[in-house]
């Protein structure tokens, strides 16, 4: 049979969940990872990181909105999903994850985006017209007080909501991870690290996409780039990546010492068909190689120019050996056959539903809703206005 | 107190919004959740006896065996004992109220043999299974085996 070496089971031969299945963990990760950055300003009082925090939450936002749509796609029918909100199943993680998708995206993000912007939003009612004009009518609710005490309030109010919102982050990507842990006949899966190693993944992915939008946006606008803060955030993605790259080892030292029945077989695998993806652009350029360079940064006296040149290959890197990850979890834990015997091979398909085109699509499509976020909710307006 | 309120009106509004959008969700689940859902178990109640009313498209073992005592001798007598008639013939039950009513097709004996006995590593090793190809060419089963007693 094409594809298929060894012995496998006649539903093993064909993967069921496809490259949109790589992106679901991969999107929900780079939200968490924004969130988490964020609140490093507003609840670690992390000063240098200001000039992203409305950029870190508009991200969180984009990517949040297209989160669910990978999985909708997958479906057979996705108008279906809907009824998980109206009759749920409460023995169902899926089921669950649309309230923790819910909660995140209503009760966590657009109240604090909506309240950290609030000043900004009465102040643009009042000065555009025409449609735009009618939308920031519409976002202010009626309500055109900023006076200083109803800003202090919004402060207290979001501080709360940001303290909230951290476990609700940890909970929307750690589900994700528990979703793949919990599986416990797949081997590749099933750990109890699973949704720590997906968290802190995310936390790195999530870093370095608001990283890169941050200079790629200020590069596009022609404006300076704080360096204070790009530091600062270019040293806490090599903090929180020696953490996950510690985790990531710890979960291989365990499997390894551990050598469980399954062990020859996916000591194979990853040796033969997960070779690229896994040891090359995962492990070696995807996170050794960025770790090297930020730590080049942290321990060399280098020009801006340099550093700032370190942290974009850096954060490149990163996001792509995220995704690799991502995909050597997904596609990785479905080539091997639970008999330990025999592997089956993934092709990615091009023009179809689940295709290579839709999951560049689902890529993209973040990006152009973070571009329409930024034009109408802009997150520096003090320099709009210089 | 009554200045924080003012202070307040925005979130106050925005908790109506909230409000507004739960009664919404509310309204639309009182109207799309079908009635009996849940009654039983996380299904409709009423999909019971919708099932109950479908009417029966299997005759059963007994109902051929009044006819069709010869093949059924046959089948007893074989290994394909444990195979009900109408796994191979099909649903028949309209047949067997009425034998001029709707007269049973015959199965083709070559994609039908197959689906049990073409080889498949998955099965066990004891189960009668060839690679068609190589057994037969594609000529028809039932040219060298006889179904009801499938002994060459």
């Amino acid at each position: 049979m094409t594809g298929v070496e060894g012995f496998m089971y006649p539903n093993e031969v064909e993967l069921q969940w496809s490259a949109l299945i790589v992106l679901y963990p991969y999107i929900t990760g780079l939200v968490a990872g924004a969130f988490i950055l964020a609140s490093l300003e507003r609840v670690f009082k992390v000063a240098a990181v200001r000039p992203t925090y409305r950029l870190a939450l508009l991200t969180a936002l984009a990517f949040l909105l297209v989160a669910p749509l990978p999985l909708q796609l997958h479906l057979g029918h996705p108008e279906r999903s809907f009824e998980m909100y109206l009759t749920p199943h409460r023995s169902s993680a899926m089921a669950m994850f649309g309230f923790v998708y819910l909660w995140y995206l209503m009760v966590v993000l657009v109240i604090e985006i909506w309240l950290d912007y609030r000043a900004d939003i009465v102040r643009l009612s009042q000065t555009r017209r025409g449609l735009t004009g009618w939308i920031y009518r519409l976002l202010t609710l009626g309500s055109r007080n900023v006076s200083p005490e109803s800003r202090r309030i919004d402060d207290r109010v979001g501080w709360a909501i940001t303290v909230i919102g951290i476990p609700s982050a940890f909970l929307l990507h750690g589900y994700v991870g528990f979703i793949f842990g919990s599986v416990k006949a797949n081997a590749w899966w099933s750990t109890p690290l699973m949704p720590i190693v997906f968290l802190f993944s995310a936390m790195v992915s999530g870093i370095a996409a608001v990283l890169l939008l941050y200079m790629g946006i200020s590069w596009r606008q022609k404006r300076k780039v704080d360096m204070l803060c790009l530091d600062t955030i270019a040293r806490y993605l090599f903090y929180v990546f020696l953490i996950d790259f510690s985790l990531e080892m710890l979960d291989l030292v365990h499997r390894i010492y551990e050598a469980d029945e399954s062990f020859r077989s996916l000591d194979f695998m990853v040796r033969t068909r997960l070779y690229t993806s896994q040891v090359i652009v995962q492990i070696y350029l995807g996170t050794v190689l960025p770790i090297l360079l930020l730590a080049a940064t942290q321990v060399l006296r280098l020009s801006e120019r340099l550093r700032r040149g370190l942290y974009a290959a850096a954060g490149l890197l990163t996001l792509a050996g995220i995704f690799a990850m991502r995909w050597n979890v997904v596609i990785g834990g479905q080539l091997f056959s639970k008999s330990y015997l025999g592997y089956t091979s993934y092709k990615l398909e091009f023009a179809t539903r689940e295709g290579l085109l839709t999951t560049v699509f689902l890529m993209v499509l973040p990006l152009a809703i973070l571009w329409g976020l930024l034009k109408l909710l802009p997150p520096w307006p003090e320099r709009e206005a210089a | 107190m009554r200045n924080h309120v003012r202070e307040a009106e925005h979130l106050i509004r925005l908790a109506l919004v909230f409000l507004a959008g739960g009664a919404a969700f509310l309204l639309i689940r009182q109207a799309v959740v079908p009635p009996g859902f849940g009654v039983h178990g996380h299904y409709r109640a009423a999909a019971l006896e919708e099932n109950r009313l479908r009417p029966a498209v299997y005759a059963g073992q007994a109902a051929c065996s009044d006819c069709h005592e010869e093949q059924v001798k046959q089948r007893a007598a074989g290994s394909h004992r444990g195979v009900a008639c109408e796994a191979c013939h099909g649903p028949l039950a309209r047949h067997a109220a009425d034998p001029s009513a709707a007269a049973p097709r015959p199965p083709d004996p070559v994609a039908l043999c197959r689906r049990c006995h073409e080889a498949d590593a998955a099965k066990p090793k004891n189960f009668p299974q060839v690679v068609a190809q190589d057994h037969s060419g594609g000529e028809a089963c039932n040219s060298c085996h006889q179904p009801h007693r499938p002994k060459v």
